[in-house]
């Protein structure tokens, strides 16, 4: 079979006359770490393996997006750079910053298209970090702010709507959840999220994310836990 | 020692003008030294609600770049002595705004007011962030409604993160404002509740302005509702959030439109 043919849609039941089958399509997003080298690049390429080596899997199966505006990449230095993040097992899925002809044969899928939305800067894991800190927030987090910790989270007070937690474990919130609160976030099915008084905009726990449009009604203003159960969220009254 | 307050909310059209002005002279009518000053460059209101859009010729910019003094620039209220107005420029826009000449008007002013209130433009842009940059003391003034709310408490994080207090480690104090409020409709749930309003935003209360037609007739008049009907419920509601400002402890009340000699008149025979 072609390559192709993957892409074709067969209908599994042949098409009655006159009536057409729809396509459907469903949007998914993922966060993508952008790496943007800097000249010169053979020592940015020995920082990035200081940082690998301080924290393994901190690329993991991350999707990464890579932005040369910095430096001056010419078709043979691009190429080169992306043969030496291959080999690193860095996931590229798109390079940015770069006339899209610099790409080719099989580098030319990465081209990506203009846009996107930047989604703040991440910061490098520390040297020396133990991947299951804590962290407690004595203040209410207000509309806009994020917060974003690599182990759990607590929130004595409320999470305001327009508001976010990330964390890669658990998120505990003492006060009301009307923002979003998304934990396990860089891939832990057990995280979990707790809080006392539920009015969220989004649950997440390991990438398996909930509206709270699709909730039961009854648990809104509860006191709840969020778990993933296999494949589903699942949001239970705690009392 | 001068305080310097600013009245900010994040949304426009919830109030800030008028409070500003409700609250100047409500402060300067209890004999204390007051300045407001228009930060909304490009769009100003404040010398209109002030009644002073006649008499403007050197404005906040002019300062701030150094083409004018404060003292060609302040406009002193007719009707009460101790209120002052730096208004805006309406021509220019809040780029032509800088930190240093910020800095340094709120500087100057502070050894000649006892109050200065900052009138923020809506957004959270540079207007805004130069209006709350130097304040000791923020006025948000809120809408029952959800979007308000929200607006508001996307503000009290930029003012615990970006004024110059917050950045010395400082916690800046913040005081709610709830205006327009309807009891009669927050009772049938068309509005939020007070407690509501309180219990999502988590900082104390300060006053709340019932509303009424008053504020908009005062508006349209050139008058702060406190000079213009100060027996109105608007203004004794703004009256005593004046008074908290200064330290006193008043009751917490909604005040309500009394009723004429005739109105009460009738209101006890009928009864």
């Amino acid at each position: 079979m072609p390559p192709a043919a993957a892409l074709q849609i067969v209908p599994n039941t042949p098409e009655p006359e006159g009536k057409r089958r729809q396509v459907r399509f469903r949007g998914r997003s993922f966060m993508a770490l952008v790496l943007t080298p800097e000249p010169p690049t053979e020592d940015w390429l020995a920082e990035l393996d200081a940082l690998a080596a301080r924290s393994p899997g901190f690329f993991g199966d991350r999707p990464v997006v890579l932005d040369v505006s910095a430096i001056k990449a010419s078709p043979r230095t691009l190429a080169a750079l992306l043969g030496q993040l291959e080999s690193r097992g860095v996931r590229l899925i798109g390079v940015e910053g770069c006339d899209p002809k610099f790409l080719d044969g099989p580098n030319a899928r990465l081209a990506m298209p203009v846009g996107g939305r930047a989604a703040g800067e991440l910061s490098a894991p520390e040297p020396g970090s133990v991947a299951t800190g804590s962290l407690v927030v004595e203040q209410p987090v207000r509309s806009g702010q994020t917060i974003s910790f690599n182990g759990d989270v607590t929130i004595c007070g409320s999470v305001a709507s327009g508001a976010e937690v990330i964390a890669s474990g658990s998120i505990h919130v003492y006060g009301a959840l009307r923002g979003r609160a998304i934990a396990g976030s860089a891939g832990n099915a057990k995280a979990r999220i707790f809080c006392r008084k539920l009015d969220a905009e989004l649950l997440a726990i390991d990438g398996v994310y909930m509206t709270t449009e699709r909730l039961d009604p009854k648990l809104k203003g509860k006191a709840v836990k969020a778990w993933l159960d296999g494949e589903n969220l699942r949001v239970d009254a705690l009392d | 020692m001068a305080e310097v307050l600013v009245v900010t909310s994040g949304k426009g059209g919830v109030g800030k003008t008028t409070s500003t002005a409700a609250l100047g002279a409500a402060l300067a009518q209890t004999g204390q030294n007051v300045v407001v000053i228009d930060f909304d460059v490009g769009l100003r209101n404040l010398d209109l609600v002030m009644g002073a859009e006649r008499r403007v010729v050197y404005d906040l910019i002019n300062v701030v770049q150094g083409d004018a003094n404060l003292n060609q620039a302040l406009i002193k209220d007719k009707r009460v002595d101790s209120l002052s107005l730096l208004p805006a420029s309406q021509t220019r826009d809040k780029d032509a705004l800088t930190a240093e000449g910020v800095e340094r008007v709120i500087n100057e002013l502070k050894g000649r007011f006892d109050w200065i209130i900052c009138d923020s433009p809506a957004g959270i842009e540079r207007g805004a962030y130069f209006a709350m940059r130097h304040a000791d003391l923020a006025v948000i003034v809120t809408n029952p409604e959800v979007s308000s709310v929200r607006d508001s408490d996307r503000i009290i994080g930029l003012l615990d993160s970006k004024t110059e207090k917050a950045e010395r480690g400082e916690t800046i104090e913040k005081l709610l404002l709830l205006t327009r409020y309807d009891p009669v409709r927050a009772e049938r749930g068309d509005m939020l509740k007070v407690d509501d309003v309180l219990e999502i935003l988590s900082i104390p209360l300060l006053g709340i302005i019932p509303e009424s037609p008053e504020v908009l007739k005062a508006s349209n008049l050139g008058s702060p509702v406190t000079l213009a009907n100060p027996i109105s419920a608007p203004s004794r509601a703004y009256l005593d959030a004046a008074r908290r400002l200064r330290g006193e402890t008043i009751e917490m009340t909604v005040p309500t439109e009394k009723r004429g000699l005739f109105g009460s008149l009738f209101g006890r025979r009928a009864a």
